[in-house]
């Protein structure tokens, strides 16, 4: 067992790190306050390969691995969580669906585009009836003749209006068991935003990540190809499943990049404040905060980085799944974000809750990261269920 | 069209400067980093490999350590790199490194030779126009744009209040300003490759026609006899007055300290 980065991955983070420090950190606080979606920075991510990392060369990619993939999202986290989670649902939820559920023809005619930048990926599955039940959604899609017909609506996109592809989760039938109970089958489609039928509606306003485009998406009599369809008809639920497992890993590597990026602030804050008559950090409770967070961050990034290259293992093609690592990483991240964030901000004082400082838009991102792509609730589901099955 | 990049790996002097206490720089304690002029040039090669199709070599001398700042050239898009290092080569200054350079180069071919105009740790600038001396080179210096045709390079030279265009036939050699480009980060994908890829390694048996006398501590005729950091200077005084009052306030700083 090795703890040590080696020099690849030492010197992609300096990569990440000074692209995030350079690029991404100066426009942080106006791409909350403007609500903009970042889309030069995405521009310049996608020149240098950031949306595309752990792609094979042949479509495209980088070439790296899921390691490097955190890694990147986390750097830019650190300094921008709307920026780290642009990235992580492009890679995870649509890039990686395609890559492992798409036919060739699907790999050349989406991939490149995406793992090059030149087009940005979404993922749509919740319904404004269903979040967490997701088995609740709503949305057909139904075959006729070559086209398949999509009527519906999915709420809560990331990248909604600013991406290209979409993959879109609908039923396409509904069958009866022995017991006469009815079960929706799901099958997952790649949408193109020209694509027919397909529109817009509200752009949510949100607490956080307020520079990240989150849309409702309405389907009405959309027409997609037959050849839309990504992997087997029926098999929509286990692909958006298993496309989650991997997505709560970048928005564990997203909540850990909020977590460390708040803490960093904080002790140079501490140095520098001085009350009666002395810094903060020369106080004990800074002390004991400061060594208590580290500690939850530094637990935080080995169940990431653990989760990472079990999803690796996966794709080096072992029969191995990471959904419990995914969930326990998500669900440790994301609780330590929020809390290393609210601590961060009470160490700040009346600072901290002033829009001027960092930690006060990072506690308002952290939140999300307990919310999406399965809450901590859902985590705790899917640890407790594999531990009890 | 072969381009060769003389790169220096040097101390990043943004978190300060140290030294030992025989007044030589403290290299280790240091971060350590691409020297900024040389990037700049690094980057020209790498425009003009993107519009041409050259190859781009790196090559640097140094401790093995140095090693590091021909992966980040690599990882950014050079083709080869080279590391000369060798303990007798040790000691440099910039006519022992100037000659040595010029030995590696001459293994080499090239059509365009680039140095960054001078190093942050040495500022003198004299290295790129002597290496251009030992190999009879014509030598264009602070470039702050290079553009090929056909046979020849144009470049523009930088000085204080205006600039020559110069043309001149390849092979040629050109120092680089920072102020020449913005140079591009390296890609996730190239850092990958450039740590897989080999990087060759000459030492004093590799190169050719040069002399001993020439290399090393021994073969620099400059010898530092102090080094020191700069004093800051004190914070001044601050005066809040109005415009009359200052104007007889500076003039009578200016007697006392008999500026006039």
């Amino acid at each position: 067992m090795d703890f040590t980065l080696d020099k690849k991955h030492e010197m992609a983070r300096d990569l990440f790190k000074q692209f995030a420090e350079t690029e991404v950190k100066p426009l942080a606080q106006e791409t909350d306050e403007t609500e903009q979606f970042p889309a030069e920075t995405v521009a310049k991510m996608g020149k240098y390969g950031f949306m595309g990392i752990p792609v094979p060369k042949e479509y495209g990619g980088q070439g790296c691995d899921a390691l490097t993939y955190v890694m990147c999202v986390e750097e830019l986290s650190k300094v921008c969580g709307t920026t780290g989670v642009i990235v992580s649902a492009h890679t995870s939820l649509c890039v990686d669906p395609i890559m492992t559920y798409g036919t060739e023809e699907q790999k050349q005619k989406y991939v490149k585009d995406l793992a090059t930048g030149k087009k940005l990926g979404a993922f749509a599955l919740t319904e404004p009836g269903a979040g967490t039940d997701a088995q609740g959604a709503q949305t057909k899609a139904v075959l006729d003749g070559d086209e398949w017909v999509l009527n519906g609506s999915k709420c809560f996109i990331t990248n909604g209006k600013v991406a290209d592809v979409y993959i879109v989760i609908a039923i396409t039938s509904i069958t009866e068991d022995k017991r006469g109970r009815k079960k929706k089958n799901f099958s997952a489609f790649i949408v193109d935003k020209d694509a027919p039928g397909f529109s817009f509606g509200t752009k949510e306003k949100k607490m956080g990540i307020r520079g990240s485009s989150t849309y409702e998406l309405i389907f009405e009599d959309c027409r997609i190809p037959k050849d839309a369809l990504l992997g087997a008809e029926g098999k929509g639920f286990p692909i958006a499943m298993h496309t989650l497992d991997g997505g709560r890993i970048g928005i564990a590597a997203q909540a850990l990049g909020i977590a460390e990026g708040a803490l960093e602030r904080t002790i140079e804050y501490t140095k520098e404040r001085k009350q009666f008559g002395r810094t903060i950090a020369a106080q004990q409770n800074t002390q004991f905060q400061l060594a208590n967070m580290a500690t939850q961050v530094e637990a935080a990034k080995m169940l990431v980085y653990k989760a990472a290259m079990k999803k690796q293992e996966f794709a080096n093609g072992a029969r191995v799944s990471y959904s419990v690592e995914a969930a326990m990483a998500k669900l440790f991240a994301a609780e330590t974000a929020m809390d290393v964030t609210t601590k961060c901000v009470q160490l700040f004082g009346g600072y901290g809750y002033i829009r001027e400082y960092d930690v006060e838009r990072m506690m308002r991102d952290a939140k999300i990261t307990e919310i999406y792509e399965g809450t901590s609730e859902v985590q705790r589901m899917v640890i407790s269920g594999a531990l009890l099955k | 069209m072969n381009i060769v990049v003389c790169i220096k790996q040097v101390p990043d002097t943004k978190g300060g400067v140290k030294f030992n206490p025989d007044g030589t720089l403290d290299r280790a304690s240091m971060l350590a980093i691409m020297n900024p002029d040389d990037k700049a040039g690094l980057e020209a090669a790498l425009r003009i490999k993107d519009e041409t199709g050259a190859k781009v070599t790196v090559v640097t001398m140094g401790l093995p350590k140095a090693d590091a700042v021909l992966r980040e050239a690599l990882a950014m898009g050079a083709d080869e790199a080279v590391l000369v290092t060798d303990r007798v080569l040790g000691g440099a200054d910039t006519w022992a490194t100037s000659s040595t350079v010029a030995a590696a180069l001459r293994n080499l071919d090239y059509d365009i030779v680039i140095t960054g105009r001078q190093a942050i740790d040495g500022d003198t600038a004299q290295v790129g126009p002597q290496i251009a001396v030992h190999l009879g080179l014509p030598v264009i210096s602070y470039a702050e744009d290079i553009k090929i045709d056909g046979d020849s390079v144009i470049v523009k030279r930088q000085y204080e209040d205006r600039y020559h265009e110069v043309k001149a036939k390849m092979p040629v050699l050109i120092t680089a300003l920072s102020e020449l480009n913005e140079p591009r980060y390296m890609t996730p994908g190239g850092i990958f490759d450039a740590c897989d890829k080999e990087v060759t390694v000459w030492g004093r048996a590799d190169l050719k026609d040069l002399d001993d006398a020439n290399i090393g501590l021994k073969g620099s005729p400059t010898k530092i006899a102090k080094a020191s950091d700069k004093v800051p200077k004190g914070a001044g005084e601050k005066v809040n007055l109005d415009p009359a009052e200052s104007v007889n306030y500076l003039m009578e700083k200016f007697k006392e300290k008999h500026i006039i």
